[in-house]
């Protein structure tokens, strides 16, 4: 915000003469922008419009922008044709317990390497910090193998456990927890409480932004997977939305019309714009991150 | 009294950092090392594993369709990594103005980043449709003739392309927004003084000092162009993919398609492999491009 004013005050100033060479500028700047956010939301708008069409008015060599008649047929028409209801309950359960697991794990952990003193302990962080170089298609192989032999494809656990355990949660924790002051645990201390109220009562409420940013990219994660889910949800009670919807374009269901294709993207990418739209500043936030896990 | 604290000491440390370590151990650890045995093996998921040396990476070697996937991502990196880096830096100049309205441009391109890739592939696969989407429309309204995308093989990859850099722009540019964001004020302030042009403030100030963000965003660019799947794996018409297969469509075609357990965990370490020598040379050629001062 500081720096934001100074740059007001600082190309306001010199250039009080000429406003109306400021003015120009200033508007080619929002024409830029307009035609900037134009392209990046016409898509989705595109999507909508087509999910709300007839079929028949779809297949069209001008295409209609604003839907006339407006229908929800494609909709139901998806509904009778796939059990979205069931996938959207497996979508959100797999997301909602894979984030509160991640959390729940990574924070205990980063506690440990955070808070706590024992020997060897840089040396098994050392360790956990290897594991995010490595691409996620190396492991994919034998996570599916082990996943196969537990008897865990076409299951809750199997879609939820092995995204559970990353090191990225544990690194980005610890971070946060390394910043608290020593002194508010030994004053707890004094008072008679052990590490589990400490960690439960003083730093866990102490380290919201980064529980906040690490529960958005957990979410985003287990929201938008694909290509796990893809191997272990093989049949339809399992499956999660991204996985049903990409059927709708390949194999036995795939179909022509793009208005109940649509009407299934819509579905699926709803929820989580919403919650982007609620936790804008924590989306930014951890995908800036993600990138430092490759 | 001392042993018994140390053992009290150990048995917090068990307790914080057990539920991790033993998930690391079972779903990241051990698949690492299982899936580099696996390398030397022919394993069809159904007899036993059958140890063959180093016959998977000879063969690997001599697998037209392996190069032909390498080549497909080299065409990738060459068109989308300068377009995506461009673009990303062209709109972070442009949102990092304190105008008006700025938070829902800013919002607005981010928006294809929140998304699946699932819902992004199917969307653009409308737009990209030859006779009925929205983009071959629009260039007939100037006069152009659109080709079949994805219908093509020699076109389909580029609309990957096109469709990958849209998605990626908003990852990209919140790097260069903090990057912007990190150059001082004064290194203006001393230019505006000293009479120099936006132009010239830009060339001489701003490029120079976004080097690391460049850098950094190059590098994660990479990284993620070799790992690219489901827009490869959704959207061309199935007889246009010989012209877009990519690496890891290949290892999973040959995991989970033709069940060559062996041979697809080998291209998973070659491709760990070129990921790696790749993050080591950029880090070697640092030096002779990247500033952090002026």
């Amino acid at each position: 915000m500081n720096a934001e004013m100074s740059t007001i005050r600082h190309t306001a100033a010199p250039r009080r003469q000429h406003t109306l060479g400021q003015l120009a500028a200033d508007g080619l700047h929002y024409l830029a922008l307009i035609l900037l956010a134009l392209v990046m939301l016409i898509p989705f708008a595109w999507m909508l419009s087509t999910s709300l069409k007839p079929t028949e008015y779809i297949l069209r060599a001008t295409p209609q922008f604003i839907p006339d008649p407006l229908t929800l047929d494609s909709y139901t028409g998806l509904l009778d044709l796939m059990p979205v209801d069931r996938m959207f309950f497996n979508s959100t359960l797999v997301a909602v317990i894979g984030t509160a697991g991640q959390i729940l794990v990574g924070a205990m952990a980063a506690y440990a390497f955070a808070r706590l003193h024992w020997p060897g302990r840089d040396r098994v962080f050392a360790l956990y910090l290897i594991t995010m170089m490595v691409p996620r298609q190396v492991t994919l192989i034998p996570l599916f193998v082990l996943i196969r032999e537990l008897g865990w494809v076409n299951s809750y656990q199997g879609l939820i456990l092995p995204g559970l355990f990353g090191a990225f949660g544990v690194f980005l924790l610890r971070q946060s927890f390394l910043t608290l002051p020593r002194d508010l645990e030994e004053a707890a201390f004094i008072d008679g409480a052990n590490h589990l109220t400490i960690f439960w009562r003083i730093v866990l409420p102490l380290s919201k932004p980064a529980l906040a940013t690490l529960a958005v990219l957990s979410f985003m994660e287990y929201w938008n997977a694909y290509l796990w889910p893809l191997f272990v949800a093989r049949q339809d009670a399992f499956m999660t939305l991204p996985v049903g919807l990409a059927k709708l374009q390949g194999g036995p269901r795939a179909l022509t019309q793009w208005n109940m294709v649509m009407a299934g993207a819509v579905i699926t990418v709803l929820p989580i714009l919403i919650v982007y739209l609620f936790a804008q500043k924590w989306f930014i936030r951890s995908v800036t991150l993600s990138g430092i896990k490759g | 009294m001392a042993g018994n604290r140390g053992i009290q000491k150990w048995g917090w440390v068990l307790c914080f950092l057990a539920p991790s370590l033993a998930g690391l151990l079972v779903f990241v650890l051990g698949p690492l090392v299982y899936s580099l045995r696996l390398t030397f093996y022919e394993w069809n998921l159904l007899s036993a594993p059958v140890y063959v040396g180093l016959d998977n990476f000879v063969n690997l070697y001599h697998d037209a369709d392996f190069w032909l996937a390498f080549r497909h991502t080299l065409t990738f990196i060459v068109f989308y990594i300068p377009a995506v880096l461009i673009l990303a830096l062209g709109t972070a100049l442009l949102l990092n103005r304190p105008l008006r309205g700025m938070p829902f441009f800013r919002a607005a391109v981010f928006v294809p980043v929140v998304s699946s890739w699932v819902v992004v592939a199917l969307m653009w696969k409308w737009i990209f449709n030859p006779r009925y989407g929205l983009l071959n429309w629009l260039l007939a309204q100037v006069g152009i003739t659109g080709p079949a995308w994805l219908f093509d093989p020699d076109t389909a990859l580029y609309a990957i392309i096109i469709a990958s850099v849209w998605k990626d722009i908003g990852f990209v540019t919140v790097m260069f927004l903090g990057g912007l964001q990190g150059i001082s004020e004064s290194y203006y302030e001393a230019a505006r003084i000293d009479g120099a042009t936006s132009l010239g403030r830009l060339r001489f100030i701003t490029l120079p000092l976004l080097t690391p963000t460049t850098f950094f965003a190059l590098i994660i660019s990479l990284i993620n162009s070799f790992q690219i799947f489901e827009q490869v794996w959704l959207m061309p018409e199935s007889f246009a993919s010989r012209g877009t297969t990519v690496v890891v469509e290949q290892i999973v075609n040959h995991a989970f398609r033709y069940n060559q357990m062996g041979y697809a965990a080998t291209m998973s370490w070659v491709l760990f492999a070129v990921i790696f020598a790749i993050t080591i040379v950029q880090l070697r050629l640092q030096k002779r491009w990247v500033h952090y001062d002026l």
